[in-house]
């Protein structure tokens, strides 16, 4: 402990102007806020705040002698709630790092909160690609994945292979716009044309309309651009009304491991998705989702993982820097690769996009599948810097240039 | 191709197809409410709750027995129906006579313990459950492909409805029952045992909903959460039709769906909007909605 407390302090005097360079409280506070028990609590809630703490536990469960501490909350998907619960954070519990966050809408509103403030928001569960774009802050970080590189792999994939004309069914929200300007980007710049869309409220249990008036549209590909529920229930419906029986490919825009999991390979073999992360697709990755797989009973997402990363970096950043300021520690991150089982050569960039390889996969035949999580092959690794929106594209006010 | 509304007649047939469909389960739902509140004045907000278990029960009862969807379509609700009368014997009675808003409070308090302590065990992520054989496949009809499972959910739905409506606004059993809510020590004078009948009454109420469950199970996705999305909407329809008036439900429901069926052509974003737009209006105009009685 002296040790380390040692090179901490060493550390801490070469950093220039090193008067900022300690940790507030002695206490590194985390707040998770994620979906707890609504439509998303599945693919982070309860089961990544285990991601988040076997993160702890790895990092030794101090940082420089300094306390780590988790508080937790329910983000209802609800924007206005999570901005009082966050607010309240930072001003009474004086939290330095936010983990978790979802639902796009919740992490557009609650990276406004942390701008300017002395915290930073890891975002690992949200899908806007706006976050890290027009959305932007100094006090946050998109870790896992965004709508880029989901139209990017799947959709192209999909164009290339004949499906020229699409219909996109989308969740009326910030998530699902934002995949819908990508996704029609992508079509577009392939070859494609999106002959219509239909705006669905989130969420939606009945598909039967959108799905009758997709079928009408004669349209190629039936693309969703929605979420969780909302995807489960399109495709169990588009099974039902034989969508893919009359020649439509339906292209499943955003779907996570606990989403297959709940459809199954018989409902959802053959279908092509874009994913950050699979369990099993290394040795590091398999072995780490041994363990998690242990304590949540479940395999893990890749937001789980992701959950799991960030904060491992996150930690490394103020241990090395000896300081849980924002500024200070988000500086740290965008200086250091990221090798580790969620990613090689992942970087962090100046807006906060942290980009690493994505990967086009294909859900398993019941046959192919030898266990109820062996879901996923690989088909094409799509690298980092052709996968996300190139600096070049954008908006962001943190992007000098800009 | 004719059009009405700029909507070629085609697309507009099959969405008020649909539209019938979605309201055959709103119909159920608010049917069962509209009986429990109108007979024994109590808000059920445990409703929502009561359908999901139908779901539930009908998939658990397959994964860990084996039951098939033709047994399940009457021992779901059966199960269900139990509970939900050992919550009333054991909890509503005890607030009986008192103010609507402790009812109210009650069941939504009853519902989110159920519905939490089935998101601990089973997640959100829904629970697979397949299509019965025989409903594999569809009418290809000239405006749409009319899947077998949705023709024969309205037409239990209504039968279902009908069956409730005649008995109780038309045979002896109904009269006891709309007697007995009315004036229970006169009845009771009588030598009808009212606490059963009122157990039973909402042990029915809760029944329906259970069915309307186990109906939906095929076809959306079962999770722990959703029963609590179609809560407040069939609340609305309710109060649409006129609390409490039990064709006025039926219809109200039946109605709905249809609008918002129209809505999700027209203008899809408002579609989960509508319902409450038509409640509104129909408070403004007739406060006691479409069918009830003036109080």
């Amino acid at each position: 402990m002296t040790k380390k407390l040692l090179t901490s302090a060493i550390a801490s005097a070469l950093l220039v102007g090193g008067a900022q360079a300690e940790i507030s409280d002695n206490t590194v506070k985390i707040g998770y806020l994620a979906d707890m028990s609504g439509t998303y609590r599945d693919i982070a809630g309860p089961t990544g705040q285990i991601a988040l703490e076997m993160a702890i536990e790895d990092f030794g469960g101090k940082v420089n002698g300094a306390n780590i501490e988790v508080l937790s909350a329910d983000d209802r998907n609800n924007p206005d709630s999570s901005s009082s619960t966050v607010r309240r954070w930072l001003e009474d519990d004086k939290v330095d790092m936010v983990a978790g966050l979802v639902a796009s809408s919740v992490t557009i509103a609650v990276t406004k909160l942390l701008d300017g403030s002395n915290a930073l928001g890891l975002v690992s569960g949200s899908a806007a690609s706006s976050i890290s774009n027009e959305h932007c802050t100094p006090n946050h970080i998109h870790y896992v994945y965004d709508t880029y590189p989901l139209a990017n792999g799947t959709a192209k994939a999909v164009v290339q292979e004949g499906g020229k004309s699409w219909y996109i069914l989308t969740a009326d929200y910030a998530f699902g716009h934002a995949l819908e300007g990508d996704v029609t980007r992508v079509v577009e710049e392939n070859g494609g044309e999106v002959i219509g869309t239909s705006r669905h409220p989130f969420p939606t249990s009945d598909f039967s309309s959108y799905i009758l008036q997709a079928q009408s549209s004669g349209a190629d590909v039936v693309a969703l651009a929605n979420a969780g529920a909302d995807t489960t229930n399109a495709i169990t419906t588009a099974g039902e009304f034989g969508v893919t029986q009359s020649g439509q490919t339906i292209a499943a825009l955003l779907l996570f491991l606990t989403d297959v999991h709940a459809l199954g390979a018989r409902t959802a073999q053959g279908i092509q998705l874009t994913t950050g992360w699979y369990w099993d697709m290394n040795e590091e990755a398999r072995a780490w989702s041994d363990r998690y797989m242990e304590r949540a009973g479940v395999r893990p997402t890749m937001v789980h993982a992701g959950i799991y990363s960030s904060a491992i970096q996150y930690l490394t950043a103020v241990q090395e820097t000896g300081s849980d300021s924002a500024d200070v520690v988000r500086k740290r991150m965008v200086d250091t690769p990221i090798n580790d089982m969620f990613a090689s050569n992942g970087r962090i960039r100046e807006d906060g996009r942290m980009v690493h390889d994505m990967y086009l996969a294909e859900v398993k035949t019941p046959e192919e599948s030898e266990n109820e999580w062996d879901l996923y092959k690989i088909l094409r690794t799509i690298p980092a810097d052709e996968a996300f929106r190139p600096l070049s594209e954008s908006k962001c006010k943190l992007v000098s240039g800009n | 191709m004719t059009e009405i509304l700029g909507i070629p007649t085609a697309v507009l047939s099959g969405q008020l197809l649909l539209g019938i469909i979605n309201g055959s389960f709103y119909a159920l739902l608010s049917l069962g409410l509209a009986v429990i509140f109108g007979l024994l004045k109590i808000i059920n907000f445990a409703h929502g709750a009561m359908y999901m278990l139908g779901a539930m029960v009908t998939v658990i009862m397959f994964d860990v027995m084996g039951v098939n969807y033709w047994v399940a379509l009457f021992v779901a609700p059966l199960i269900v129906g139990c509970f939900g009368m050992a919550i009333e014997y054991f909890l509503l009675r005890r607030i009986g006579g008192q103010d609507h808003i402790y009812s109210l409070l009650l069941t939504f308090g009853v519902a989110l313990m159920i519905q939490g302590i089935l998101t601990n065990i089973y997640g959100v992520s829904g629970m697979r459950y397949a299509m019965p054989e025989v409903f594999r496949g569809g009418f290809r009809l000239d405006f749409m492909y009319l899947p077998y499972y949705r023709a024969w959910v309205i037409c239990v739905a209504l039968v279902v409805c009908f069956g409730t409506w005649f008995v109780i606004e038309k045979t002896k059993l109904g009269a006891y029952l709309r007697a007995g809510t009315e004036d229970s020590q006169l009845m009771q004078g009588f030598g009808i045992n009212v606490p059963l009948l009122i157990s039973l009454t909402y042990g029915f109420g809760v029944m329906l909903a259970a069915f309307a469950g186990v109906l939906a199970a095929p076809i959306y996705s079962v999770n722990p959460v959703m029963g609590s999305n179609i809560l407040i909407v069939v609340f609305a329809v309710v109060v649409i039709g006129g609390m409490g008036s039990i064709a006025g439900a039926i219809i109200s429901g039946l109605l709905m769906g249809v609008i918002e069926g129209l809505t999700k052509v027209v203008y899809p974003e408002f579609s989960s909007a509508v319902i409450f737009l038509v409640m509104v209006i129909v408070l403004l105009i007739r406060p006691s909605g479409l069918f009830g009685k003036e109080a």
